[in-house]
């Protein structure tokens, strides 16, 4: 987990979900790109963030792609996040014995339209906690800075500031993530996409 | 001698029909008559529950067999041939429980069933599933009925009748069916259509009777939910509704 280093963060708000993540993509203490993409859209109202060791988060990205659009093509019907996670949480206990380095974030509306997240360890226990969750190397930072910004009931705007400043701050205390931030904000409506700024240094 | 039978017993004759299955749908033209009803908030199947002698225990007897929490589903045919092919469904529905945690849709179920017996049909050394089946399930979807039949293919129904009695049962069904009707009343009708050609007296312990409907359930978080849930009928319940035709 800190080979390449992350920073993975989901918020729930009134009828809509956040997640953000860091930019970087570096090996140790070394930065290599700061374009590096951690989190991604499963379909209209579902998406997952990968901190962890950067070939694995790109080959589970691959493999989730593949079995939702099979799930699709299969039962007719969008996965919902809750059974996603199911998905992923089984998928990475398969590989209990040698597993992938990795612990996903995921982040959506069900099919009423309630806000859902979750995160889980590299082996696929599942946790759901009813305000936010954290995941990669700066974790312990975003937990100080999400636990005193969060409060409940947060429209998109407002969830989107909470959520962007938790991370930005978060990831200024910790050497191996950060470099910059994308932001996505999903409402029933629409999703949100902004790529922020951050210390390049 | 194992490789001998290799080869698919299923194959083409010159007039493109596959016999085999055909003989397979007499089986089953043979075999005890079930009906299915979709209701507007069940589905209910139902069938004659036939023992070769008196002298049979016929209280341990099971042709409606449940699937997984929300699903059911009976035959008409060969017993033995259902028995593996109402295994394979348990199997394949713990299989979809232990991937995403939920009970499977119904069409989900059909699919993996009638694949199975699809590949009964081409596979060497194996004949094929001599049974109908008649699956009932309640999921996201609402209630659904499903027919899968021994050549592996399979169609949704809002009421059907396999087995001995079937043209005239559904015949019946026609007339009687209505798109309006709830699970009570497809209960009901469901067993004044296998009293048409009902060898012998009507009890309780001559039929079988299951429906799948929305159930209320208490969740693990003391959250109480509406699911949908299949169940079998008990001898008393069926007592009642036969205390009502009568």
């Amino acid at each position: 987990m800190e080979y390449n280093g992350s920073a993975i963060i989901a918020m729930k708000g009134k009828n809509c979900v956040a997640i953000a993540a860091d930019r970087r993509f570096g090996v140790q203490a070394l930065t290599l790109s700061t374009d590096f993409k951690k989190v991604f859209q499963m379909n209209e109202r579902v998406f997952i963030g990968l901190p962890g060791l950067a070939t694995d988060v790109q080959t589970l990205y691959e493999r989730f792609r593949f079995k939702t659009n099979m799930y699709k093509l299969r039962e007719e019907r969008e996965i919902t996040p809750s059974t996603f996670a199911r998905m992923v949480s089984s998928t990475l206990y398969e590989k209990r014995f040698g597993p992938y380095f990795c612990e996903p974030v995921i982040a959506g509306l069900e099919k009423d339209g309630t806000p859902y997240i979750c995160t889980m360890d590299l082996l696929g226990c599942i946790t759901t906690p009813a305000d936010f969750v954290v995941s990669g190397t700066a974790s312990n930072q975003m937990y100080g800075m999400a636990e005193s910004l969060w409060e409940p009931d947060l429209e998109p705007e407002e969830l989107f500031e909470t959520i962007s400043q938790s991370l930005l701050n978060a990831v200024d205390r910790d050497a191996i993530s950060g470099w910059g931030a994308v932001v996505h904000v999903i409402t029933p409506e629409r999703i949100l996409t902004r790529t922020l700024k951050g210390r390049m240094d | 001698m194992s490789d001998r039978y290799s080869f698919s017993l299923t194959t083409f004759s010159p007039s493109g029909k596959l016999v085999q299955i055909e003989y397979a749908l007499n089986a089953v033209a043979q075999g005890v008559t079930s009906i299915g009803i979709k209701a507007t908030n069940g589905v209910v199947i139902a069938t004659e529950k036939k023992v070769p002698s008196f002298l049979v225990d016929d209280s341990t007897m099971e042709k409606v067999s449940l699937i997984c929490g929300n699903i059911g589903m009976v035959y008409s045919g060969m017993g033995p041939d259902a028995r593996v092919l109402v295994d394979k469904a348990r199997k394949s529905a713990q299989e979809y429980k232990k991937v995403y945690h939920e009970e499977p849709p119904t069409a989900m179920l059909v699919k993996e069933v009638a694949t199975v017996m699809q590949e009964y049909t081409q596979s060497g050394g194996v004949r094929p599933f001599g049974v109908s089946l008649l699956i009932a399930g309640f999921d996201d979807t609402g209630p659904s009925l499903y027919q899968v039949d021994p050549s592996g293919s399979y169609w949704a129904w809002k009421a059907s009748a396999i087995g001995k009695n079937m043209i005239n049962a559904k015949t019946f069904l026609e007339k009687r069916y209505s798109s309006t009707m709830e699970i009570e009343d497809a209960v009901h009708n469901a067993i004044l259509t296998l009293k048409e050609g009902f060898e012998g007296q009507m009890t309780e312990s001559t039929i079988e009777i299951g429906i799948a409907q929305l159930e209320e359930i208490t969740t693990k978080e003391g959250k109480k939910e509406k699911v949908g849930r299949f169940r079998k009928l008990t001898p008393s319940e069926i007592r009642d509704y036969l205390a009502n035709i009568a």
